[in-house]
């Protein structure tokens, strides 16, 4: 199979659904002839025109809400939210709009529209433009919330977005978008929902999302070497979460170890750690669920701070090396 | 055919009449919520629109059934002149499963896809963005659909306003823009949260047509959204219409209207009733009897009647249906 970028992953499905389904366009600020902010839609323009790679104003509000409005009378939009972190100003459309719709009108009308973001630190973006905000999305009944980490993720389940009837918040991390990956050519799907087990182990249950499995799985190469073996689990979809793989996998090992991005305090990593001590996995554990998640701060702009605001390698090392201590 | 009140739309009396028999079903339907809710009777909150009836009906009867309009909260004119079904309106006024909504949207949120009612929004300027996504939609699709979104006058400070009169009108998006100016948000006084005396002076910044029109004469505002809708359909791009009208009940079921003075309402009601007025005009043009009136004023009641019959006789949601339509399939 060939290696080709997450970049590259995502622009794929996104050409594959366009070129199958003239509903499918895309909107959003300086994805035309620029490519977008980080040069996902790059080279889409000359394909698919400008009306449906739709180079917006900047105007979060209308763009996510004409989203909405398309998606409402039979289109199915997608659109870029430049940073994540923007979602403060396209919030209304997706919660209170987006969200609602379908229940709120008695199930008489979908919105299948996906938002795609890119979140995260480790660009010297500084606190503006380095968020993991993906929580506060999670917790609207009404959204599917996905997180892919791999190019081949990232391909599947953004086609498997592209398909679904309800409004997808689609998080791309900054630094995963370099990340290279075997991606099949065409079109496949990863179902919505689904976790991906992206290590086997058998002491730790690392549960990681975004970027952070790929410093999980670089932490697991040290942690072999002192014989730790973690197993890596990867949620892929926080709405829907696939619970089960978790809890089985915490049974499994009889500790957990959840590494999120965000910050810590009422993020997506407490979410986690409450499934596996309410469900079956409680009874096995021989150690407190561990969270290792962002520091409760804005993300800052000099370098060293900006890694210290956020889980690094070495910490995940360290957080095993203390789980195992424990007898 | 014959046309005694000329108007641009070219509608003759026939159509006239049922303009006017529109506008007194909405006065009623609305007086009945109004009875409703005092008595405890149906639950939550409603926004009436007695006293705009001009408005939503001017502006409804130039559009095409297959024609899309968003709605605001204070919507129940908006969607009865759009043609969504009275008796499924009370009924979800009454949170019953034969609602528009299936009980589960209530008064502010009342929709009905078929009719080209993309629904109404709890949250002020929600509707506007949503507007530009379907005259997106008809754009894209070469439809010659036009999407009439309805809003207040508070509304045009939100950023959604902004954004999205702008986002039309560089896109040339099929959308009119339609402001029911009832001179109040809330207890705000529109005079005092904008420095501009005519809302649609602010279609300039965005190089769009705008016009200020007496939103209680209904003539009027069948002209200007004629104009706006042509334009639209023409692929000529937005329009803003600003329709200076009054609501005459509070703003919402528990208001003491202590930011108005009685005088104030009593001027709107008593000189400037869009319905009496109306009324006047038709019977000046001899198209109208006070005897027809009378039949037509029966034949509403009737039809209020009706709805609420309907409304009585549908069921309330079972639990199971607290966890249904939250996703689509």
């Amino acid at each position: 199979m060939r290696e080709i970028t997450y970049t590259e992953a995502v622009r794929e499905a996104l050409s594959e659904a366009m070129r199958e389904d003239s509903n499918v366009f895309i909107m959003g600020e300086d994805i035309g002839v620029y490519g977008g902010a980080f040069g996902v839609t790059r080279g889409m323009i000359e394909e698919f025109g400008p009306e449906r790679i739709r180079h917006t104003p900047i105007s979060e509000s209308a763009i996510a809400g004409a989203a909405v409005g398309a998606a409402i009378t039979g289109m199915r939009p997608i659109f870029e939210l430049q940073f994540s972190d923007f979602i403060t100003i396209a919030l209304d459309q997706m919660v209170n709009q987006a969200a609602k719709i379908h229940y709120m009108y008695g199930g008489n009308v979908s919105i299948p529209l996906v938002m795609r973001t890119p979140g995260g630190s480790g660009t010297g973006a500084a606190a503006q433009h380095s968020q993991s905000l993906e929580n506060w999305t999670a917790h609207i009944p009404g959204l599917i919330v996905i997180q892919p980490s791999t190019a081949y993720d990232a391909k599947g389940l953004l086609h498997s977005a592209i398909a679904n009837n309800n409004p997808v918040m689609f998080y791309e991390h900054k630094l995963c978008y370099r990340t290279k990956g075997d991606v099949p050519e065409g079109k496949y799907f990863i179902p919505i929902g689904v976790a991906d087990i992206k290590r086997q182990g058998k002491d730790i249950s690392v549960v990681a999302t975004s970027y952070m499995v790929h410093k999980a799985l670089e932490a697991a190469e040290i942690l072999a070497k002192e014989g730790i073996d973690i197993e890596i689990v990867d949620p892929r979809t926080l709405v829907p979460l696939d619970k089960k793989t978790i809890v089985d996998s915490v049974k499994k090992t009889g500790r957990a170890l959840i590494v999120t991005e965000a910050v810590k305090r009422s993020g997506f990593s407490s979410e986690l750690a409450a499934v596996i001590s309410e469900e079956e996995s409680f009874d096995y554990l021989d150690h407190p669920v561990v969270r290792l998640a962002g520091a409760e701060t804005p993300i800052p702009y000099e370098p060293n701070l900006e890694k210290l605001a956020v889980p690094q390698v070495n910490d995940i090392v360290e957080a095993c090396r203390k789980i195992m201590a424990v007898k | 055919m014959s046309i005694s009140i000329k108007n641009k739309a070219n509608l003759d009396d026939a159509a006239l009449i049922e303009a006017y028999r529109k506008m007194c079903l909405i006065r009623l339907f609305e007086e009945k919520v109004d009875y409703f809710f005092a008595k405890g009777m149906i639950h939550g909150t409603t926004h009436l629109c007695v006293g705009e009836e001009a408005s939503a009906v001017g502006s409804g009867i130039v559009l095409r059934n297959s024609d899309w309009i968003t709605a605001t909260h204070r919507g129940h004119g908006q969607t009865i002149a759009k043609g969504t079904d009275i008796n499924k309106m009370m009924a979800e006024l009454f949170g019953k499963t034969s609602g528009t909504n299936k009980g589960k949207g209530g008064s502010m949120h009342i929709a009905e896809i078929e009719t080209g009612n993309l629904g109404a929004n709890g949250v002020v300027g929600g509707g506007y963005p949503i507007a530009c996504g379907a005259a997106l939609t008809a754009q894209m699709k070469h439809t010659d659909q036009v999407c009439l979104c309805y809003a207040g006058d508070g509304s045009t400070n939100e950023g959604s306003f902004h954004e999205s009169l702008n986002m039309a009108s560089i896109w040339k998006l099929p959308v009119v823009f339609f402001i029911e100016n009832n001179q109040y948000g809330m207890s705000g006084p529109i005079k005092d949260m904008a420095m501009v005396k005519d809302l649609s002076i602010r279609s300039v910044s965005y190089g769009m047509p705008g016009i200020t029109i007496d939103g209680n004469n209904l003539i009027e505002v069948i002209n200007a959204t004629f104009d706006a809708v042509e334009r639209a359909r023409k692929g000529e791009g937005p329009t803003l219409i600003e329709a200076k009208t009054y609501r005459w009940k509070g703003h919402s079921k528990s208001d003491a209207k202590k930011y108005r003075t009685r005088e104030e309402e009593d001027m709107w009601k008593t000189e400037r009733d869009p319905i009496a007025n109306f009324k006047a005009e038709l019977i000046k043009a001899k198209i109208l009897t006070e005897a027809q009136d009378v039949e037509i004023q029966t034949k509403a009641a009737e039809t209020i009647e009706a709805a609420v019959a309907f409304a009585e006789a549908g069921i309330k949601p079972n639990a199971d249906q607290l966890m249904t339509d939250i996703y689509a399939a």
